[in-house]
């Protein structure tokens, strides 16, 4: 394996990692806040096929990806008003929003388009576009140059206009929103309001803050962050939507989340190395190592496997906010 | 609230409100929901043929609507149905490959007893870990749903494959095959090709012995009180570990069982996803049905309804099958989380009712002030 494949496999990492991420991101807000998040992939779904057909029938990928997350919102919201006001529970909300979205997104396409549940591919400015980053086409021009001349570059240099130039602006938006969920959180007065209502409702209740407002806020920011990940699969990562396009995506974010610890930072971690195990499995069938053959099966059963290893405790115990999944009633 | 209007007004309003979102939905598509409607009811019930594929679809929700019941019962939710019911597939195709059975009531009991034990053994890792480490069974129930699929595609492209090129197993033998309703009971007009099979028979009798499980027995006794109160049961000298897992095992042997029906019973053969979501439909209808077994089965008959009618909406016109999940949907939506919608206000006004009838019976002789 040289250098290049490499850095390809990095490119590719990012480009997976880049939707869990987002997604992850999402279930962080909402989880600190106390609210169960298991539909995490039906909002991404519908934010999915939402920005796809609205990119593809105005033509302008920015629309597209408002009403993604516009749509996104719109399920967001139901979850909070089953979860918050009606006080129902968060688990099963999350279940019927991921049905929600599978059906409803296939019905609309085929209603829309008539051609079995998906969208027509987007092109142009329907898509976005790879962002290049000064003089990367130079070096790459370069590397290409040095090797058709016999020179045996090193292909270092594609570390910049590979992995780091070269990707939509939703995959920037996602790797900035690390240090921004970190700092809202963490560092300002609404963070940790909002970190105290997924610990101790009724202490935040206590000091005159609306929970209610606060856990609707948090639905409402995990709605627009998924939304920003469906919009990225289906105008940056394919040119359109197809019928359940996330393929789980949404579960492995979850698995991040609790891999991730809750925390912003591992949380990119954890994505990355989710995203790297889909890039390896994407590029080879099986893998030797140490003379055992790995099936590609295995690779995709291993984030799975490595999130129920870390919420049994054996390395690194998970507590997730104390206060989650409990709707908070007021008392009277 | 009396209980009628607990077990039976509520759910059913719920379910209204289901299908009026739903109709809402058909009449966006353009098609008039009420023909609809008429099309998937007459397509599920209206011959012998609909109810040939409506039973044969109810039967895997009874099973895995049981999964879901029983562990409701410990307050457990269990969302692995479709994982265990993976699992229970391919206990039903390792044992009926294992043998040239003689005879298929032989097929059937070992079939059934390998499917439950598989599907068994699927939900006993996330219940030790809930019970001994807290892992929160729903995220590992999840987890180990993609596992379990991961693990099938594996067996299904390597050490299982059939002679085919396709991810399947190979036929199971002539005497592992399971009576159809058109070999047992053609007098009904059943059609050749309607996959009900006697795993029906089999899933009623489940009903039966989880209903005596649950309010004849000392378990069942101890997984209610479990599931009403933890501290209460554990002051009961009920040991939570022990419930956990028992629970657990009873909801995934069921979960697992439905693979007697659609593999043993239909398939013949395991195929990439024997269980088709029925795992997360056992969800809708463990919630609708309120946990009793009773209420199991008629929501299972109701989904076994929609998704027959479902097959022949796609049929008849341009509404597609995934209605169907939209349906499902709303109906876990409205019956699982959105409950208090419809029940808080139909307390109140019960309660309104209760109050003006107690102020005109007994006071009426009274004058007013």
């Amino acid at each position: 394996m040289d250098l290049l494949t490499v850095f390809q496999i990095l490119d590719s990492t990012i480009r997976l990692a880049t939707p869990l991420l987002l997604a992850c991101l999402a279930g962080l807000f909402s989880e600190r806040a106390g609210v169960f998040d298991i539909g995490l992939e039906g909002k991404m779904l519908i934010a999915a096929f939402f920005s796809a057909a609205i990119a593809y029938t105005t033509g302008n990928v920015w629309l597209g990806l408002l009403a993604g997350v516009a749509a996104s919102m719109v399920f967001a919201l139901i979850h909070a008003i089953a979860s918050i006001t009606f006080r129902g529970d968060q688990l099963i909300s999350g279940v019927a929003i991921n049905f929600l979205a599978a059906g409803l997104t296939v019905l609309i396409a085929q209603d829309w388009f008539a051609q079995g549940g998906r969208t027509p591919s987007l092109s142009g400015d329907g898509r976005f576009e790879p962002i290049t980053f000064p003089g990367a086409d130079e070096l790459r021009s370069g590397f290409r140059q040095a090797r058709a001349d016999d020179l045996e570059p090193s292909g270092l240099s594609a570390l910049y206009w590979d992995v780091i130039s070269g990707h939509t602006i939703l995959v920037y938006v996602a790797i900035l929103a690390v240090p921004l969920t970190w700092w809202i959180l963490f560092r300002t007065r609404f963070g940790l309001r909002l970190r105290a209502v997924g610990e101790n409702p009724g202490a935040v209740d206590t000091a005159g803050i609306s929970v209610v407002r606060l856990r609707y806020a948090a639905v409402l920011i995990c709605g627009l962050l998924t939304g920003l990940a469906g919009a990225y699969l289906a105008t940056g990562f394919n040119a359109g939507f197809t019928k359940d396009m996330t393929a789980g995506r949404g579960f492995i974010a979850l698995a991040a989340l609790i891999f991730a610890k809750w925390r912003p930072f591992y949380a990119l971690g954890a994505c990355l190395l989710f995203g790297l195990l889909q890039a390896v499995e994407g590029r080879f069938q099986s893998i030797g190592l140490f003379g055992f053959e790995i099936p590609s099966q295995f690779m995709q059963a291993l984030p799975y496997i490595l999130t129920v290893v870390i919420l049994a405790g054996f390395v690194g115990k998970a507590i997730p906010p104390r206060a989650g999944g409990a709707p908070y009633v007021k008392e009277r | 609230m009396p209980k009628w209007a607990d077990v039976l007004l509520v759910p059913l309003l719920n379910l209204v409100l289901a299908l009026i979102v739903s109709g809402a939905v058909v009449a966006y598509i353009g098609e008039n929901p009420f023909d609809a409607m008429r099309i998937m009811v007459n397509g599920a019930v209206g011959s012998a043929y609909g109810w040939g594929y409506t039973l044969f679809y109810a039967t895997n929700f009874i099973f895995t609507g049981l999964a879901v019941a029983v562990a409701f019962h410990a307050r457990l939710f269990n969302i692995g149905g479709e994982g265990q019911a993976a699992l229970g597939g391919l206990g039903v195709a390792i044992v009926a490959l294992a043998l040239p059975w003689p005879h298929w009531s032989l097929a059937l009991i070992a079939c059934t007893v390998s499917a439950a034990a598989f599907g068994a053994a699927w939900a006993f890792l996330p219940a030790i870990l809930q019970a001994k480490r807290g892992s929160h069974i729903v995220i590992t129930t999840i987890m180990f749903n993609f596992i379990a699929a991961a693990l099938l595609n594996y067996l299904l492209v390597g050490p299982l494959q059939g002679a085919g090129m396709s991810p399947e197993t190979a036929r199971f033998p002539e005497g592992a095959h399971l009576p159809t309703a058109y070999d047992m009971a053609s007098w009904l007009g059943f059609n050749r090709s309607a996959p009900l099979n006697v795993a029906f028979l089999v899933a009623l009798a489940a009903c039966v012995a989880v209903w005596f499980l649950i309010w004849r027995t000392r378990l069942g006794y101890e997984i209610r009180a479990y599931g009403h109160s933890e501290p209460a049961a554990v002051y009961a000298g009920i040991d939570p570990v022990r419930i956990t897992v028992i629970a657990m095992l009873i909801s995934g042997g069921l979960a697992g069982m439905m693979a007697v029906n659609a593999v043993q019973g239909e398939a013949e053969r395991l195929v990439l996803d024997p269980v088709q979501g029925a795992g997360f439909i056992g969800i809708a209808v463990a919630l609708m049905g309120r946990s009793h077994p009773f209420g199991v089965l008629l929501a299972a008959i109701l989904f076994g309804i929609l998704y027959q009618g479902g097959a022949e909406l796609e049929f008849e016109t341009s509404v597609p099958r995934e209605m169907v999940v939209v349906i499902q949907a709303l109906v876990i939506l409205f019956t699982g989380a959105l409950d208090n919608m419809v029940r808080d206000p139909v307390g109140k006004a019960f309660l309104r009712f209760r109050r003006a009838a107690d102020q005109s019976g007994p006071k009426a002789g009274t004058p007013a002030e």
